[in-house]
């Protein structure tokens, strides 16, 4: 460190001047024998003192500002560092004992008390120093701060402008050659240059703003986001398992089956097993006897109207219509419920007089019992007709002069499904017209297509049935498969001795003639409300049957008169049947063609062979297949069996729709069940009634229930299980007139109808209680074993009537034998006595033997022996 | 084994008996008079029938045990002698 303390000499003159200077009565200070007042000591400081106590000479202290405040703290603190290094040494004491704060040092340039620097030692000398006029002139700088006192600065100037001087007057005089008026104005000095001179701002290049980088603080914050992931823990389970048991090889087996404890087992196990079995031979343990004691029926009925005769549920009559004739065929319609289609023909005894209305078919339905629904118009009286089985809508009817007809009724049949109960008949309106009107109403329907006359039947036709769809018939009656699926193919029988088979379709040869033949047949019709359906215009009045069976006799010459017959009716109901129904409609007849023979598939399991009831009261069991001669033509077979049960024309041969191979035929007074395969006779004959059975016809549920009608319009219910010589039950005079037709039905299961219909034209139906639609127990088993039992007494009873007739005849001639014996005298006669006598016994003996077996030996004689 | 032949004989002899099986007691057939497919499946299924209803009867009752079991179905009847190695299965028909 370089000391720049200067010594200046002290200057005792300038302080004591200093005092003196002031003049402002202050007491003289007292002096010391060192030359200078007691209250101050003048110090030597160091330039590093003066720098640490910004006291440096000339920068911080100057000859104008000499006082310096010092802290005492300050003072003591570098008196503790520098110890006695440190300028404040010799003070020491005074500046711990000083009282205040701060110690004045001022700076003495002239070196009054020696040194540059004195320290003033007491306050009351700092103050007397500080306070000294001069001393507070040159501390104005050290001022702290005091409040602001006014002194006028922040009034508004009033008057700006000051005059400093006094305004000057002058007077110009001009000389001016015209004395004219002088006129001052003001002139803007800003709008010429030499007004005034300027000094404007300009951009100085030299300034510079530095810029300076400052630090600045980021953070970045991740942005945290909670989310969260769930996976679908696959758990691996078992979808298939093949497996295959565990089995013993045949050595194990043969191993296991040598071992003991096998042995053992059998010998524990066996005695039990027998006994189990041996009990099961006794008596059935698990016998519920108190169900065993219910007989099929419902045992509880609730419904309080039990009745198990034969309700009548509604009667259709219509005296348009209806008027003087005779239902001849009726049918249910089959998907529709409530329809019945009756034929009315002229009844026989009338058949001279003119008849008000054309013969017609007639539907009825439950729902309007009024009026029938629509009519299908006819050439001539139909006898028999028959709806499709594949296609309700199309019926086939035979008429009276031979023709076969066919009527498609779908256009009319969303009328009568309109009908049905659960719509209503918006036609409330016609309540309002009279019947002629509502006559008119009434559609009527008019055929599609009728047969050729030269190759129909020649008498009328009887009977009239569709083929199932599942098969057709060739040229020559064998069964083929019918791609089809539907019914096309159909068998009508008629009196002249014939049946004929016709098929819907057109021949494939024939395929370009009929559709120019016959576009004239719409027009000649003058009762056709609605328009002919083009369904089978192919065939009209060119339709020819495929071919002909007739039936000749067995042993004599001539031929048998058909009047009803019937079929196997083989149908196999398969998936595919029941779904191809529903496209049924959409077959277009016209364009069908009937295939070649040779490409269809012949069906080997279809029955072709048939039951026929003829005008004598014959059943005829006959084939239809065609077979070819020797002259290569095919003819007909000759029937296998006849037998003559009725002795008046047959008007019922029809199937069980339970067995295949049971029929129900009747005819004059007695009625008959036949079994196919049984060649010998019927089954059961049923006694000669006094009325005659008009027809028959077998329950849809029960199998061992039928109906038989009467001349006298009663109706028999016959159950077969129950008595087989008397009906179940007997409703007579259900009609005053016989009945011509009858036919069931089930709609539902619990809903069975009977339709009869008599020679009145009116039509009744009939509701079937419950306890002749349920089939009682095993019904159907039963009504089989039955059916065998009575085949098997059939066979036995011919059988022994064939024995008998043949013992009969031996005896016959054994006694025209002996009658010839006393005429022979060649053997001696006691020796042909005893000869004739010994055969004679053995003979009586023989035949008593006999007679016994069958059962016929009096029981007198028997009891004699 | 000619005398388990011959016990056989007489249980089949009986009236209606349809079949008989024997099986070991993991349920593996060891003797059938039937065809192996029926066998099998009798086996398998009548194993697991007659251990359910050994159990049954020994939760119930720990002395106990089965003796006998007569399973009576619409067409037929199954009977069932177990013991502790096998058992025996004969199927009847009693109305036949």
């Amino acid at each position: 460190m370089a000391p720049k303390a200067r010594k200046r000499s002290p200057s005792k003159g300038r302080g004591k001047g200093k005092g003196k200077g002031k003049g402002k009565g202050k007491a003289s200070r007292p002096s010391t024998s060192l030359g200078y007042p007691e209250d101050i000591f003048p110090l030597v400081l160091t330039s590093a003192t003066q720098e640490l106590f910004n006291c440096r000479i000339d920068e911080d202290v100057t000859e104008k500002s000499p006082f310096k405040l010092l802290k005492k703290d300050d003072i003591i603190d570098d008196m503790k560092r520098r110890a006695a290094v440190s300028d404040f040494s010799p003070v020491k004491q005074t500046v711990l004992a000083y009282p205040e704060e701060e110690m004045l040092l001022v700076f003495d340039s002239n070196l009054t008390y020696g040194q540059f620097f004195y320290l003033v030692l007491t306050p009351e000398s700092k103050d007397r120093i500080l306070k000294s006029p001069e001393g507070e002139e040159l501390l104005m700088a050290d001022k702290r701060p005091q409040f602001w006192i006014s002194l006028g600065s922040e009034k508004e100037i009033e008057e700006p402008i000051k005059e400093t001087r006094e305004k000057l007057r002058l007077k110009l005089r001009v000389d001016r050659a015209v004395q004219s008026k002088v006129c001052f104005s003001d002139r803007d000095c800003a709008e010429s240059k030499d007004g005034h001179l300027e000094c404007t701002s300009y951009e100085d290049s030299k300034f510079k703003i530095k810029k300076l980088l400052t630090d600045c603080g980021v953070q970045a914050v991740p942005m945290i986001q909670t989310n969260s992931c769930q996976t679908m823990r696959m758990v691996p389970k078992d979808t298939f398992t093949q497996y295959e048991p565990r089995e013993f090889s045949t050595e194990e087996k043969e191993t296991i089956l040598k071992e003991q404890s096998l042995m053992n087992f059998c010998k524990a196990q066996i005695p039990r097993m027998l006994f189990a079995l041996q009990q099961e031979e006794i008596i059935n343990v698990f016998l519920d006897d108190w169900k065993a004691l219910a007989t099929g029926l419902e045992a509880c009925d609730w419904s309080g109207q039990v009745s198990d005769t034969l309700v009548l549920h509604q009667v259709f009559t219509d005296q348009k219509f209806a008027k003087s004739k005779t239902i001849s065929c009726l049918n249910w319609h089959p998907t529709i419920y409530g329809v019945i289609a009756v034929a009315m023909t002229k009844r026989h005894e009338e058949l001279a007089e003119a008849v008000s209305s054309p013969p017609l078919i007639v539907f009825y339905s439950f729902s309007n019992p009024s009026s029938p629904q629509f009519l299908l118009e006819c050439p001539d009286d139909i006898l028999a007709f028959q709806f499709s089985p594949s296609n309700p809508n199309i019926i086939v009817g035979g008429c009276l002069n031979g023709q076969v007809l066919l009527w498609d009724i779908s256009a009319h049949v969303t009328f009568i499904q309109a009908t049905q109960p659960g719509s209503r008949r918006e036609s409330i309106n016609s309540d309002k017209f009279d019947l002629n009107d509502s006559r008119e109403n009434i559609p009527i329907v008019r055929f599609c297509a009728v047969s050729a006359l030269e190759s129909s039947h020649k008498a009328p036709v009887t009977d009239v049935q569709w083929l199932p769809p599942t098969f057709e018939v060739t040229m020559m009656g064998l069964p083929v498969e019918n791609k089809q699926k539907v019914s096309i193919q159909i068998i009508t029988c008629s009196p002249d001795c014939t049946l004929r088979f016709w098929d819907v379709r057109l021949p494939a040869e024939f395929s370009n003639t009929p559709t120019e033949s016959t576009p004239t047949v719409d027009h000649k019709t003058p009762m056709t409300t609605c328009s002919v359906p083009e369904t089978f215009k192919h065939l009209d009045r060119t339709w020819k049957p495929m071919f002909r069976v007739s039936l000749s006799k067995i042993d004599t010459k001539g031929e048998y008169v058909p009047m009803k017959f019937s079929f196997e009716n083989f149908i196999t109901t398969t998936e595919r049947d029941k779904e191809i129904k529903g496209t049924e409609a959409l077959l277009d007849y016209s364009q069908l063609k009937i295939p070649a023979s040779e490409k269809l598939k012949e069906m080997d399991n279809i029955n072709t062979k048939f039951f026929v009831g003829t005008e004598n009261g014959e059943i005829i069991y006959s084939d239809w297949k065609l077979e070819s001669d020797d002259s290569g033509r095919p003819h007909s077979s000759k029937p296998f069996a006849c037998f003559n049960s009725h002795h008046w024309l047959v008007n019922t041969v029809q199937r069980s729709p339970f067995f295949k191979d049971i029929l129900l035929s009747t005819g004059g007074w007695n009625f008959a069940i036949w079994k196919e395969g049984v060649m010998d006779g019927p089954l059961v004959a049923s006694q000669y009634f006094e009325q005659e059975c008009t027809v028959g016809c077998w329950s849809l549920s029960r199998p061992a229930v039928f109906f038989i009608g009467k001349t006298d319009g009663s109706v028999e219910i016959w159950d077969l299980l129950k008595n087989s010589s008397e009906p179940l039950q007997l409703h007579p005079h259900i009609s005053k007139s016989k009945i011509t037709c009858m036919k069931a039905c089930s709609f539902t299961a619990k809903q069975h109808f009977l339709a009869v219909a008599d020679d009145l034209g009116v039509l009744r139906i009939f509701e079937i209680p419950k306890a002749l639609y349920l089939p009682s127990r095993h019904e159907s088993l039963s009504m089989k074993k039955y059916f065998d039992l009575e085949a098997e007494s059939l066979k036995d009873y011919l059988k022994r009537e064939e024995f008998w007739t043949k013992h009969k005849k031996e005896e016959e001639e054994h006694k025209t034998k002996l009658k010839k014996e006393p005429e022979k005298p060649e053997t001696p006669p006691k020796e042909i006595h005893r000869l004739d006598l010994t055969e004679y016994s053995d003979d009586l003996i023989l035949e008593e033997e006999l007679l016994q077996d069958m059962g016929l030996w009096p029981i007198a004689v028997e009891s004699e022996r | 084994m000619a005398e388990v032949e011959e016990t056989l004989k007489r249980i089949q002899s009986q009236k209606g008996v349809q079949g008989i099986i024997i099986v070991n007691s993991e349920g593996i057939p060891v003797k059938s008079t039937l065809d192996n497919q029926s066998t099998v499946q009798y086996s398998a299924l009548i194993h697991q029938l007659v251990m359910k209803a050994r159990s049954t009867l020994r939760d119930i009752d720990p002395q106990n045990d089965l003796t006998f079991l007569r399973v009576r179905s619409k067409k037929n009847e199954i009977m069932i002698a177990p013991d502790k190695d096998y058992f025996l299965i004969v199927i009847q028909n009693p109305s036949a």
